[in-house]
């Protein structure tokens, strides 16, 4: 056995092959169920919006529907708040993705360490993560940023200033905010798994040679952490494109279009105008951009996941 | 007959018997269907939730029919409802409609008809003519109205009182702004007025159409050219803008019509103009703080009375989709007959009724001495009308709402950037720049310049 398998034998290899496709003909059958499904599930729904996206249809104006040509495309790409909703999805994705894993790293290196209350100061932690997008958004709404009522003018105005009007001032970043506070313990968890695995007797070696909490970290913790931070960034970027519900129940996109993103702008053509047509165009917009960022994510981690 | 189908397969139906059980399940399943089910969609405002609460009288009544609710926010409502009869989904037999769908939908041929199908005793000629006209569209009525509203001022009479300010009769906006001014004092948490400032078509551009009526301000003029950047709208726009940053309360921009409610009944407003249904919520002490110092007046005028307050409606209507029209028709007529408001009158109190349908209504005693807004109410949605909104003359109808398909969505992209000037992100010059030019790439979408 042994011998054979250390001196090449093109037969051998040649059987095992032979015999995977034969097993692979006769297993067809088998997944073509789940292939169908997955077939239906994703392609169908694509073919149908790039179809609509061709097409002249708004519900509220069914006697002019028809081929349209570039008509959808030619309207979404004039529209002022296109490149504004673009900008605006990249800066939401860029800064939740800053500040969940910044503070992320930072927490979860803090939750590692042995500290009174450890295990309850971790509970407190993740529970943001529980509470439903609308449920968060309505609570930061009404209760934290409120400029009459909210907490946040509560202290202002205990400290003598006067209170922020957080969604007229401030709205993509009051969005951030609410965003990141719900995130954040999901960077926090996976991060704080990947320190817990880390080997002791290297961080002990480490400390015999002389480093420091900072050298510590860059050299020794940093380097272990990357992969997670790889898969956080992939999965928080792909959440992070389309949020919709904390937009939707504080700002509705404004004031003006400050806090439109693309699936706010989608959302405003198919259901507040009733243009299939154009949220379709839209919707071939965004997956476009959804895949551009996944290409570009997946080149620069690519690295880091295979290690 | 069904016996007789039996007996050939009772061998086979012996031998299986928990078949022949769930033959049965099926065919009581099927016998039930004789029950008719009736699907209503409504919005979750209170007048509705009574409405659902006493349709058990209906169904008394009418055992053979069920009633299956969807009751939802009116924003989530139209989206549903429009989808379903747009796409003839027939998932609803009842709808609730405003007087942008009724007359539009009644157009596209989506609703029943009703005048000829409605009972000898419902009295058509009892509904308040502007609110039957609302919801008609050639002459044919569409829609039967549920409750109705217009605009008034609310203010504080003790406030007033103590300032040395006496509301006139009919209230121009010259003197809100001096009384606002007077009112004013946001250390003490009381602001001078408060108004609508959050986008939208049924949000604050309900109100800012109001104020640019009065100005002497149009949507469209008769060629449908739009009007927004016309001298008219830039000064009520800026009065309104400047009217709030300097003496509205905090995260204006955000106040829809729930939020300034809130504020007002908690005694943070000095004055308040919005939809006549607040009365009722705001004279009743136990959910109003200032109940017994609410004062009522008109909507106030700038430069003409034409449009000065606006007219909204909820009505039922049914789908032409609708696979029981009958028992459909059957049960708007029942909520919105004399016996319904007689009903939550008897159960909930007269200034509970549902206001601004009938002529009946306001001939009740009763309800007149209950609710002192009651006549202010009637001669404000009286004084309304919709078919010649404005001063200068205009191609459409609607005083708020212009009844055109594409107004939803050139007044949720107007009213985004007067939002925007509201909190200072941009001036008023270029928010009503912006707008025009925002209304003229709809009208170029939809098609319906000249």
């Amino acid at each position: 056995m042994v011998d054979r398998l250390i001196t090449y034998d093109p037969a051998v290899y040649e059987a095992i092959g032979r015999k995977t496709w034969r097993k692979r003909l006769a297993t067809i059958s088998l997944k073509m169920p789940s292939i169908a499904v997955l077939f239906v599930w994703s392609v169908i729904p694509l073919l149908m919006t790039l179809w609509f996206s061709f097409q002249r249809y708004n519900l509220m104006d069914p006697g002019r529907k028809g081929f349209d040509g570039l008509g959808n495309y030619r309207y979404l790409l004039s529209d002022p708040s296109l490149i504004l909703s673009i900008w605006n999805t990249v800066l939401l994705v860029g800064a939740v993705l800053a500040i969940t894993i910044g503070l992320g790293t930072l927490l979860a290196v803090l939750f590692d360490q042995e500290f009174f209350g450890r295990g309850i100061a971790r509970v407190l932690a993740l529970a943001p993560f529980f509470v439903m997008p609308t449920v968060n958004a309505l609570v930061w709404k009404n209760m934290m940023m409120h400029p009459d009522n909210g907490f946040i003018a509560f202290l202002m105005r205990g400290i003598g200033l006067r209170p922020i009007d957080w969604f007229a001032v401030a709205p993509l970043a009051s969005i951030v905010i609410i965003v990141s506070w719900q995130w954040l313990p999901f960077a926090l968890l996976t991060l704080l798994t990947a320190i817990q695995s880390l080997d002791s007797e290297r961080k002990e070696a480490a400390r015999m040679d002389g480093a420091g909490s900072i050298a510590m970290f860059f050299h020794i913790i940093w380097p272990h952490l990357r992969q997670a931070v790889a898969a956080v960034t992939m999965i928080e970027t792909i959440f992070f494109l389309g949020i919709f519900a904390e937009i939707y129940v504080t700002t509705s996109g404004g004031p003006g279009f400050a806090s439109t993103n693309l699936s706010f702008l989608i959302y405003r053509y198919a259901l507040l105008e009733y243009d299939v047509g154009a949220a379709s165009a839209g919707g071939v917009v965004a997956i476009v951009l959804a895949n551009v960022l996944a290409l570009f994510l997946i080149r620069s981690f690519a690295r880091n996941l295979d290690a | 007959m069904r016996i007789g189908v039996h007996r050939r397969y009772s061998g086979l139906m012996i031998r299986f018997l928990p078949f022949r059980s769930l033959l049965y399940i099926l065919l009581a399943v099927v016998e039930m269907r004789g029950q008719t089910t009736l699907t209503i969609a409504t919005v979750n405002n209170g007048d509705m939730i009574v409405m659902q609460k006493l349709s058990k009288e209906f169904q008394r009544e009418n055992a053979d029919i069920k009633l299956e609710w969807v009751v939802l926010e009116e924003k989530i409502l139209r989206e549903r409802t429009t989808t379903d009869a747009a796409t003839h989904g027939a998932q609803f037999d009842v709808v609730t409609i405003g007087p942008l769908e009724a007359p539009i939908w009644g157009q596209r041929g989506w609703l029943t008809p009703l005048n000829d199908k409605l009972s000898a005793g419902y009295d058509l000629g009892d509904l308040l003519k502007p609110i039957r006209d609302g919801a008609s569209y050639g002459g044919k009525l569409y829609a039967l109205p549920f409750y109705a509203e217009s605009s008034l001022t609310y203010y504080r009479k003790d406030l007033f009182q103590k300032a040395g300010l006496t509301m006139p009769a009919k209230p121009t906006y010259d003197d809100i702004a001096r009384f606002a001014k007077a009112l004013n004092d946001p250390a003490k948490g009381l602001y001078g007025i408060c108004l609508r400032g959050k986008p939208g078509w049924g949000e604050n551009m309900a109100y800012i159409s109001t104020i640019s009526n009065t100005f002497g301000g149009r949507w469209f003029d008769q060629n449908w050219t739009p009007q927004l950047d016309s001298p008219e709208w830039h000064v009520a726009v800026s009065f309104y803008v400047n009217l709030l940053q300097k003496y509205g309360p905090p995260g204006v921009s955000s106040n829809g019509f729930n939020e300034s409610l809130t504020l007002f009944e908690n005694g943070r407003c000095g004055m308040w103009i919005d939809a006549t249904v607040a009365a009722g919520t705001l004279y009743d002490a136990r959910q109003s703080k200032v109940a017994g110092t609410v004062g009522f007046a008109p909507a106030p005028i700038a430069v003409t009375p034409h449009g000065a307050q606006w007219l909204w409606f909820w009505a039922l209507a049914v789908p032409s989709s609708s696979k029981n029209p009958a028992a459909a028709l059957k049960f708007i007529e029942w909520a919105t007959s004399k016996d319904y408001i007689r009903l939550v009158a008897q159960t909930n109190g007269w200034a509970a009724v549902p206001p601004g349908t009938r002529e009946s209504t306001y001939r009740e005693p009763e309800y007149l001495a209950s609710a002192p807004f009651a006549q202010l109410t009637y001669s404000s949605i009286m004084a309304a009308d919709p078919l010649h909104p404005t001063a200068k003359p205009v191609p459409y109808t609607g005083i708020q709402c212009i009844v055109i398909p594409a107004f939803p969505t050139i007044g949720d992209q107007v009213g985004q950037l007067i939002a925007a000037a509201l909190v200072g992100n941009i001036s008023v010059d270029r928010a009503l720049k912006d707008a025009q030019a925002a209304t003229q790439r709809v009208q170029r979408r939809s098609g319906f310049t000249n």
